[in-house]
């Protein structure tokens, strides 16, 4: 039994809980035993990508020790929060107190497709889904700085009941970017509606994607467009309990 | 007369969905297809971005000993350098130049760097009759307009935009066909050239070696410039050199193919000196202009490794952001990415602080970059910066991001905070979603839903399930 440690990312915690009940499901079925750090919060992504750095330290220093205290891997529902505590993290713990905690953290830390695929060498975990025309999205922080993407896909055409479908760009950004989104919403949508003109137009019923942040974007802006496609996690898919 | 917005946020808003935006996006579009093409036909091209990054990043770290050299090797040529500290130094040369030989009329190549410092503008102002001959830049002057793109500053328009400026004021009939404008243009300009005192042209390179300056074009405009006028006078950003003819070669074979797909551009005009006695052709007098405008100020800060641009454009041709607002959003003649780290590093971040913003950090420029550059990362600094020198641009984020630090430093804090998301949920989320949000946070609900808090986040939900 593999001991690893859920990040499950302040977005899952509080937005979207049953993805983080779908990561343990399915992280349990593959033989893990899954443990929950509780005092864990969140990443401090979003300051340091406001360049907001002495606020991104405390959160990230505050989650170092949180997760130092932990033993075995740290799995993260999300490409771009496991880019952050892997990548940048370290960074920015360079020549203070924490640097060897944050290097230590680091180097636990993977994402969640990551880890089933290429850790624990499961890439079917013999789920059945009615028929069910899928696209996956791929977040950039992921794609680009972990190199995810295959994870995804295999783990997607292993589902009984799925065809996988391609967008005409599936390396475009939905637009997200973090508070990006807010600062700047006429282009933010204007990039989200190439996104999801490009989605709608594979046929698919379900947007399958690894980082909750793109997905409620997405997902808010089908939502106006009263479109019949959805969105879910890539967990929610493999988890067989609903 | 319209007024321009000052910020990238508001010109922003009025660029999206507009027709200038919608051309843009296809011609980026179909730039960034013709550089994928190039990239899958040419086995060794990321080995040779390796090679030019390298090149690029080796003189930056010497850059003041390449430049010496090379300023040298073009005074042994016969030609002469001026180093302008600024654009006001640069333009102050140029116009004495131009008085002393009681010049009358210039011709231009492309050349991003006259932009900006903006040349024409002050050579117009004291009489000067300017003539942009790229096609490109030809109909940008003709419009009255600023470039979009760094190497196709007309992407914005469409083919029949063109007819209807060439009636308008080439009194030509109107056509909206390509190669007809192109022999429009053609033969209007064709005259011009041979009548012009002086060619100004922009340096893709300037090779220390043997003070040559090498000058890409797709148009042969370049070499007309370089040559038929008896001056003429090359604008080069100091950042522009290169040590040897073949570490020229080099950064030759990425950037075509990076900017249009081509594997090399229809020209590669490489001037040394100005005619010698038996030249058949060629200027009289060659004046190299070597500015720096900001540039030391950007070698010298976190930002030094944007000075290995080689303002291929690739980065524009993919950015989410570029494709959506097009060029004239970011208010300055770099546009795109690399326009958003070039401006406010070499201008300053007053008042250009919003642009780093204005990305979401998607990574897609750093894939497409001939000499790598980690643009993601300059815009972080700047981002940073800009917190740092009080030129944050949202006023709000700050504040707010304070008090979530607060919230998200201690487990206690962090379980009252998703209690007040859940409340929030219970109180305005009962369909499950919340339409509309007050204050700052109404940027996301103008276009989206939002899915309402967790009632019970998952931390609770663990909780219940493991009795903790």
């Amino acid at each position: 039994m593999t001991r690893v440690q859920l990040f499950v990312t302040c977005l899952v915690d509080g937005f979207a809980p049953e993805v983080g009940t779908a990561v343990t499901e399915v992280l349990e079925r593959a033989g893990c035993t899954v443990e929950f750090p509780d005092a864990q919060t969140c990443c401090g992504q979003p300051a340091y990508n406001a360049g907001l750095v002495a606020d991104a330290e405390a959160m990230a220093a505050y989650n170092v020790e949180v997760l130092d205290a932990t033993d075995g891997p740290i799995v993260v529902p999300s490409g771009s929060c496991t880019d952050m505590l892997v990548h940048h993290v370290p960074a920015l713990a360079e020549g203070t107190g924490w640097e060897q905690a944050a290097r230590r953290v680091a180097a636990r830390t993977r994402e969640f497709t990551q880890f089933l695929v290429d850790d624990l060498g499961i890439s079917d975990l013999g789920v059945l889904r009615e028929g069910c025309r899928v696209v996956y999205h791929s977040s950039c922080h992921g794609m680009r700085n972990l190199g995810l993407g295959r994870h995804a896909r295999a783990l997607i055409d292993s589902v009984t009941g799925v065809e996988r479908v391609e967008p005409a760009q599936p390396d475009q950004c939905c637009g997200f970017g973090g508070l990006f989104a807010v600062e700047m919403p006429e282009v933010s949508a204007a990039i989200m509606d190439a996104k999801l003109d490009d989605l709608e137009a594979t046929g698919a019923d379900l947007v399958v994607g690894g980082d909750v942040s793109c997905l409620l974007h997405l997902e808010g802006g089908l939502r106006r467009r009263n479109s019949p496609l959805r969105v879910c996690h890539i967990a929610e898919l493999l988890a067989t309990e609903p | 007369m319209t007024v321009t917005p000052v910020t990238f946020v508001e010109r922003a808003r009025q660029a999206v969905g507009s027709d200038v935006a919608r051309s843009n996006r296809v011609g980026a579009e179909r730039l960034a297809g013709l550089r994928e093409a190039a990239r899958q036909a040419y086995p060794a091209f990321d080995e040779m971005r390796d090679a030019a990054r390298q090149i690029r990043l080796r003189t930056l770290a010497h850059l003041d000993d390449h430049l010496q050299r090379f300023a040298d090797q073009v005074e042994r040529n016969g030609g002469h350098v001026f180093f302008a500290a600024d654009g006001t130094e640069a333009i102050g040369y140029i116009q004495r130049l131009i008085q002393d030989r009681r010049v009358r009329r210039v011709v231009k190549s492309k050349s991003m760097v006259t932009e900006e410092i903006a040349l024409n503008h002050a050579l117009e102002a004291s009489g000067v009759e300017v003539v942009e001959t790229d096609l490109g830049e030809f109909i940008i002057q003709l419009a009255g307009e600023h470039p979009s793109h760094i190497i196709a500053p007309a992407i914005h328009k469409t083919a029949a935009d063109v007819g209807r400026l060439f009636a308008d004021k080439l009194g030509v009939p109107y056509t909206d066909d390509a190669d007809e404008l192109n022999r429009i243009a053609r033969a209007h300009l064709r005259r011009i050239f041979l009548e012009a005192d002086l060619g100004i042209s922009g340096v893709n390179f300037g090779v220390a070696e043997t003070g040559s300056i090498c000058v890409v074009t797709n148009e042969g405009n370049g070499r007309l410039v370089t040559t038929a006028p008896p001056i003429h006078v090359a604008v080069m950003g100091m950042e522009r050199v290169v040590p040897t003819v073949g570490d020229l070669a080099q950064m030759l074979e990425v950037l075509a193919r990076s900017g249009t797909g081509q594997g090399l551009s229809v020209y590669s005009n490489i001037v040394t000196g100005p005619r010698r006695v038996g030249d058949p052709d060629g200027p009289d007098e060659l004046h190299v202009v070597i500015l720096d405008n900001g540039r030391s100020r950007a070698l010298a800060a976190d930002t030094a490794e944007i000075l290995a641009c080689i303002r291929c454009g690739a980065c524009l041709n993919v950015c989410p952001v570029y494709r959506a607002v097009g060029g004239h959003a970011y208010g300055s003649v770099y546009t795109g990415p690399i326009g958003a780290v070039v401006t406010p590093a070499l201008m300053g971040l007053d008042p250009w602080a919003d642009l780093p913003f204005a990305s979401t950090l998607c990574g897609a420029c750093r894939d497409v970059c001939p000499v790598r550059i980690d643009i993601p990362r300059m815009l972080l600094h700047l981002r940073r910066r800009a917190a740092d020198e009080g030129h944050h641009p949202f006023r709000w984020v700050a504040p707010g991001l304070r008090a979530y630090r607060i919230a998200a430093t201690g487990p206690r804090r962090w379980r009252t905070f998703l209690g007040l998301g859940a409340l929030a949920a219970r109180l305005f989320g009962r369909s499950g979603r919340i339409e509309r949000l007050p204050f700052h946070a109404s940027g996301w609900t103008r276009f989206r839903s939002l899915r309402a808090p967790a009632k019970k986040p998952f931390r609770r939900r663990w909780g219940e399930r493991h009795g903790t």
